[in-house]
């Protein structure tokens, strides 16, 4: 129980932010295939910056706090990097989809390039110290729920749901994140009203870069073992899967998710539950449940799509 | 070509520059001396960065880029080995392209070139032919229409989703791309007589039963490179993609579709139809692909590996489609030309940098592709001011 909480977490938590951060980009009318992208870049500024605070011992007594400033660095390098893609698509009105795949092509190239140059590695492994980020509980004899919330849980989980909170309801209760919306809707429109599609177009784009990367460096962090790599094994693209699974809805983008990472944390305890221990099936068959699920879901609940309605279509003042 | 293009088709000018195939052409050849333009200055920068790379490096990794396969000595085997590597990636770049023209991103081709592998290598190799090359080709050729009818049905699956449930295609197509890695791994793991011995998580190759690709004396013209019949087949297959979508009524229905649906549904098109044959021949494609990528003797499958990782092959049918704007028979000159660099890369240790900086490039040359739009808008005006005067 405690086991398949703490794993259903662990892998719901990256997803869910990562997903947020495609809500983001499409939300303001823009498609951002380049989560994957991204995430890798992300991760990768944060294991960087890192290695150089290990190796000049900053900070080092204080794992906690390095792991936040990581995160940040992070969000800002998946920040930076998305304005490749926001000058494409916004300013040159370029295809989004090229723009998003040349990103992900991009991202695995630099790391590999930079990581095998200054580092002679094409994987950055971290120091094992930055492993051990669990919040300390000072009392070892608390039942087992409260130690999933402490001694088992990243300090990226907290912040990672506090973001996603943060944001869903700034995307929903705000003026600018009505404003947001309505340039994914109906852009013309909302220039119509005053509203700067391109600003707004920016502003979306590049908060779903931070949150990439910054999903990016957590996923590295506590799924892949603290190391960065040309590669997220395909989680940017699952979290675009699970965004649409959510259908572009903060809320079911949350519920999918967590329901993606229980799915996908059967297979890690399986060993543990009897009947399924007796069944004595190969880890390929829990690997494919949580796709399996998602399949069937969707074709019983498909039907009005949230996707919004000017995505992936540069803005044309003439079209007004 | 110049259907490919509705946007100014209309134009009355029969002027070389407004050419709709011309201006892609230029607008592509564009793109790539911009890659390489930010190429030479990323080149510059590391070497003034890294003190492993001289200045005189430059020069040297910038010939051995430019130069591709015909770098160094073994200049046959190189060639042959673009070419081989190609094959794959066009009929990857193909299955993605026929998609895009009827409005689907079909980004399940890694899901359908596994489902391919798995149906034909099952096929080659659990039946020994290895003294019969007669028996062999047949073998082959049953496994290369299987492997093909494998991938159109995995492909039949985000299709059927999109125009039955109405369920977005990109969804679907990421679920099945795990499914069908997860399926191959656990099919050829239970394959136990199947495995290399001594190399744990291998197969044996189809060169050990006799059902391989036949290789029409390539082997000898290339010394020693892979390259075989599979890159004949595969750019039969875009030219049977390109008449099929320009010159039958069937491709100018899926092309109909991709422009507007409801105007299609409304001319009497059945849209639904559509989608799913469009998906089916994507995944025939990819399918093909992968399986005449390990029908090859000397190609090995890591069963191991395969429910991890996702086949490059399948996503870099994407940026081959793009480069050609999803034009059938560029497709063959975009995916020869990223194998042409590629191989160049391999070459760039010698030159102190590493393979990697092709990538960027390759990735650089993709997204200046995606300016395609502008370049052509600046052909164009070129054109209209002067008309103007």
């Amino acid at each position: 129980m405690v086991l398949i909480i703490q794993k259903t977490l662990m892998y719901a938590v990256p997803l869910l932010i990562v997903a947020l951060a495609g809500v983001f980009a499409e939300r303001s009318g823009i498609i951002n295939l380049a989560l994957e992208g991204e995430m890798i870049f992300g991760a990768f500024c944060g294991a960087i910056v890192g290695i150089a605070f290990a190796k000049h011992n900053i900070l080092i007594e204080k794992p906690q706090a390095i792991f936040v400033i990581l995160m940040i660095v992070a969000a800002a390098g998946g920040a930076i990097y998305s304005l490749m893609l926001s000058f494409s698509a916004i300013n040159l009105k370029a295809d989004q989809t090229i723009g998003g795949t040349a990103l992900n092509m991009l991202a695995p190239a630099i790391v590999n390039t930079v990581g095998l140059a200054f580092f002679n590695q094409e994987k950055l492994v971290m120091p094992s110290n930055f492993k051990s980020y669990a919040i300390k509980n000072p009392d070892p004899n608390a039942n087992p729920i409260v130690q999933i919330f402490t001694d088992k849980a990243y300090i990226s989980t907290y912040i990672v749901i506090i973001v996603f909170v943060i944001l869903a309801i700034w995307m929903y209760k705000t003026k600018t994140g009505l404003r947001l919306r309505s340039c994914g809707e109906h852009p013309q429109a909302a220039a119509s009203v005053g509203i700067s599609v391109f600003k707004m177009r920016y502003l979306g784009t590049t908060i779903s870069g931070a949150l990439a990367g910054l999903g990016g460096y957590v996923y590295i962090a506590t799924t892949a073992g603290a190391t960065a790599e040309g590669s997220v094994q395909g989680m940017g693209f699952l979290a675009l899967a699970i965004m649409i699974f959510g259908n572009w809805n903060p809320i079911w983008i949350a519920l999918g998710a967590l329901l993606f990472g229980f799915l996908k944390c059967v297979g890690a305890v399986s060993g543990q539950i009897e009947f399924l221990k007796a069944a004595n099936l190969p880890i390929y068959f829990y690997n494919i449940i949580p796709y399996f699920v998602v399949l069937i879901v969707l074709a019983f609940t498909a039907g009005k799509s949230g996707c919004p309605k000017a995505e992936g279509i540069p803005y044309d003042k003439g079209q007004r | 070509m110049s259907k490919k293009n509705n946007s100014d088709s209309r134009s009355s000018s029969k002027s070389f520059l407004q050419n709709d195939g011309v201006k892609s052409l230029l607008s592509s050849l564009i793109s790539i001396l911009a890659g390489l333009a930010v190429g030479l200055v990323i080149m510059i920068v590391l070497a003034c960065i890294s003190p492993d790379i001289k200045a005189s490096h430059v020069l040297k990794g910038l010939r051995f880029l430019v130069a591709g396969p015909f770098t160094g000595t073994h200049a046959g085997t190189n060639f042959g080995d673009m070419v081989f590597y190609a094959t794959p990636l066009i009929l990857c770049g193909l299955s993605v392209a026929i998609a895009f023209k009827t409005g689907l991103f079909n980004i399940g081709a890694p899901g359908q070139f596994l489902m391919g592998t798995l149906v034909s290598l099952s096929i080659a190799l659990n039946i020994n032919n290895s003294d019969k090359p007669v028996a062999g080709f047949f073998v082959w050729l049953i496994a290369v229409l299987l492997g093909m009818v494998a991938g159109a049905l995995w492909g039949c699956i985000p299709g059927f989703f999109k125009a039955v449930f109405g369920v977005n295609e990109v969804i679907v197509c990421i679920m099945t791309n795990w499914i069908a890695a997860n399926i191959a791994s656990w099919v050829f793991s239970t394959q136990k007589h199947l495995h290399a011995k001594g190399k744990g998580g291998y197969l044996i190759k189809t060169g050990e039963t006799g059902n391989m690709t036949p290789d029409l004396g390539f082997s000898k013209l290339f010394k020693g490179s892979y390259v075989d019949l599979g890159i004949i087949i595969a750019i039969i297959a875009a030219v049977v993609i390109y008449v099929i979508l320009n010159k039958t009524t069937f491709g100018y229905e899926l092309k109909a579709c991709g422009y507007n649906k409801d105007a299609s549904k409304y001319a009497g098109m059945n849209e639904k139809r559509n989608i799913i044959l469009s998906m089916a021949i994507a995944g025939a494609l990819a399918g093909l692909g992968g399986t005449l990528y390990y029908l090859n003797p000397g190609i090995e499958f890591n069963f191991n590996a395969a429910y991890m990782k996702l086949p490059d092959y399948g996503f870099n049918g994407i940026p081959a489609a793009l480069l050609a704007s999803s034009n059938p028979i560029g497709t063959i000159f975009s995916a020869l030309f990223i194998r042409y660099l590629a191989q160049g890369g391999d070459h760039l240790v010698s030159a102190g940098y590493n393979r990697y900086v092709a990538d960027i490039i390759i990735a650089l040359i993709i997204y200046f592709a995606g300016f395609a739009n502008l370049f052509r808008g600046i052909l164009s005006k070129k054109k209209s001011a002067k008309e103007g005067k």
